[in-house]
């Protein structure tokens, strides 16, 4: 670990907390200073203390004092936690990579709009099918217009928490926007299923873009092919289970009709750093938070600048 | 129970063997005639739900909410009811709806997933709607461990809970068990839809009725995915000859079957051989006609795709894994890509 390592705290000991600590402590850029719970019990707290970790049981107030105003926050509670906490950071002068919904910071998927959004204080994640799929959109939109994209994001059942389950509308939401604001879709739409299949089976996400006439098929799929390797750099597990499919209509969306469009069929396997390779959704998160967090510190090294 | 509720679910689960492209015109004479022959629920949406026009379900002809104002304009003394799947339809969905005038929300998850349907089912009540959850691919688990999803529903404020067997899957002892377990174990109502796959749709709706269902679904000329679902007018028909009429006459719905509905879709209520697979191997029925279309765009046999998606444990929603398979049915023919 480089003693010039920028420090980070994560905020939130559960399995996305934790999961996150184990891909930080393999971090050259990033030195894990602490992580923070609300509850004393925590197996969270307890492998991050196993780990040498300094741990705190009592919320983000007891830490935030002492962190360096380098510090880049990881928040891996809720999107109603982060709300209240995004003040918090911003009073301390820290940086935060938000894995909530809560959406305070501008959306950010690494592959595509990371170099826009390097100088902000407050980033947010979107959601595991909003980091599958709007690489897709983006690599097709680089091609092609994309005037309505979709997405079908399924994961097991057993990785989809409590927080998941209660506000299954933010997620479609949250995606959906996301597939127009950073994927460059005319209009987006996201569905989400929860299979509950023995064993679990692995995120599985059919991305949708309907096309306009005159696309160049070859290059639409070189791009998405590009893209899906850039993933791969901090998501092995990321990978295409077959060639894009190209299909003519017309089809009857909602951005008007439609001659064409391509169908990419993915699938997510997770690293098994804490949670198990089938919930691939939520190593898409921690791997994103950190390609993030890392390129955040880099970028302040780097200029020496004060964030914005 | 003398009794029972009838919802008729020709312009929502219909929908799926028409690929979604009821008009206002078909939706106005439908509500029309189940109205006028007494029926007094009927749902109208997209087949997937609210929110479900989609590349992944298909997209529908007609916008959802004129549907609906068409529908809410006919309906005269009958309520107007939506479905909606959390995950493919979002509260606006339902608010929207309930602002058009509709009366009933069925809050639709897998039988396993009652617990993303507690907004939904809280939001309904909320806007003075009456709420129903719906538990899909019910033949997927126990009775006991039905029960414990239904009353996760009930806990939520649902006024009635459905048995669904999605898949056309069930035996009339398998639709029995379930209503009766619900029965037992709920303060609410208990309603059962019924599938034709197996051919047995009447009888597992008339298997529940013995054991107390207050809630019956059908469609007219079982208009529906797969075989389709319990025939509306049969179902009257056969309650009839136990003295048992809810308040609907027999001969309006037979004629308004010949008259309005048949037209649509002339051959429904076949059980063909891939109709059967889908009752027999447990697959969502809504999967028949995107695996046939699979299996003509990919050269793969629709039967090959539906017992693979069953292998695979494939559930309600997953439409998108039809191509899924079929790609790779396809290259195992063909060879790696």
């Amino acid at each position: 670990m480089a003693s010039d390592a920028t420090p980070a705290l994560i905020v939130g000991s559960g399995n996305i907390g934790t999961d996150l600590m184990y891909k930080l402590l393999r971090s050259r850029t990033l030195r894990l200073a602490a992580m923070v719970g609300i509850d004393p019990e925590s197996p969270g707290l307890a492998r991050a203390r196993a780990q040498g970790i300094a741990t705190s049981h009592q919320g983000v107030d007891d830490v935030l004092g002492s962190m360096h105003h380098n510090t880049i926050v990881f928040e891996a509670t809720t999107a109603r936690a982060h709300v209240a906490n995004a003040a918090l950071y911003a009073d301390a002068g820290l940086t935060a990579v938000d894995l909530t919904p809560a959406g305070v910071g501008p959306s950010v998927v690494p592959t595509v709009n990371l170099d826009q959004h390097i100088d902000r204080t407050n980033v947010n994640l979107i959601t595991c099918g909003g980091q599958a799929a709007i690489p897709i959109v983006a690599a097709v939109r680089q091609t092609a217009e994309v005037p309505y994209a979709e997405i079908v994001s399924t994961v097991a059942s057993v990785s989809a928490g409590p927080g998941t389950r209660e506000n299954i509308d933010e997620f479609t939401r949250t995606t959906s926007r996301a597939l127009e604001l950073v994927g460059g879709a005319g209009i987006g739409k996201a569905i989400m299923i929860l299979n509950p299949a023995v064993p679990p089976i692995l995120m599985r996400n059919t991305v949708f873009c309907g096309l306009g006439g005159g696309v160049d098929r070859e290059a639409v799929t070189e791009s998405i092919s590009k893209m899906v390797s850039e993933v791969q750099r901090f998501v092995p597990g990321y990978r295409l289970k077959a060639p894009p499919v190209f299909d003519d209509g017309p089809f009857a969306t909602p951005a008007g009709p439609l001659p064409g469009r391509v169908t990419v069929l993915l699938e997510v396997e997770g690293s098994g750093d804490y949670l198990p390779p089938y919930a691939g959704n939520l190593d898409i998160m921690t791997s994103a938070a950190v390609r993030v967090g890392e390129a955040l510190a880099r970028s302040r090294i780097r200029t020496g600048a004060a964030p914005r | 129970m003398t009794t029972f509720r009838l919802t008729d679910s020709t312009l929502r689960d219909g929908s799926h063997a028409l690929s979604h492209q009821f008009t206002v015109e078909e939706v106005r004479a439908v509500v029309r005639g189940l109205a006028a022959a007494g029926v007094k629920v009927i749902e109208v949406s997209h087949g997937d739900g609210l929110g479900g026009s989609s590349f992944s379900f298909g997209f529908s002809r007609c916008d959802e909410a004129s549907l609906l104002k068409a529908a809410v304009a006919e309906a005269s003394s009958a309520k107007i009811a939506v479905l909606l799947l959390p995950g493919i339809g979002v509260k606006d969905d339902l608010v929207r709806a309930a602002d058009i005038g509709v009366g009933v929300a069925r809050v639709a998850t897998h039988c396993t997933e009652a617990d993303i349907s507690a907004q939904h089912i809280g939001l309904a009540r909320e806007l003075g709607l009456e709420a129903i959850g719906f538990l899909m691919m019910s033949h997927m688990v126990s009775p006991d461990e039905l029960l414990e999803q239904a009353k996760r529903m009930e806990s939520y404020g649902a006024d009635c809970v459905y048995v669904v067997d999605s898949a056309g899957s069930m035996t009339i002892d398998d639709a029995r068990a379930r209503v009766a377990a619900l029965k037992a174990g709920l303060d609410t109502q208990v309603g059962i839809h019924a599938h034709n796959n197996l051919g047995l749709a009447v009888g597992i709706s008339m298997g529940s009725f013995d054991e107390g269902v207050d809630q019956i679904d059908g469609c007219m000329i079982g208009l529906g995915a797969g075989a389709g679902n319990c025939p509306t007018e049969v179902l009257v028909a056969a309650l009839a000859r136990r003295g048992i009429t809810a308040g609907i006459d027999p001969f309006s719905l037979i004629e308004l079957a010949d008259g309005v509905v048949r037209p649509l879709r002339p051959v429904q209520g076949v059980i063909d051989g891939d109709a059967l697979v889908l009752g027999y191997a447990g697959v969502y029925g809504s999967f028949h006609l995107h695996a046939k279309r699979a299996s003509e765009r990919f050269g793969v046999k629709t039967r090959d795709i539906l017992l693979e998606a069953g292998r695979r444990g494939v559930i309600g929603g997953q439409e998108d894994m039809i191509i899924d398979i079929a790609v790779e049915l396809a290259n195992r023919t063909q060879g790696d890509w």
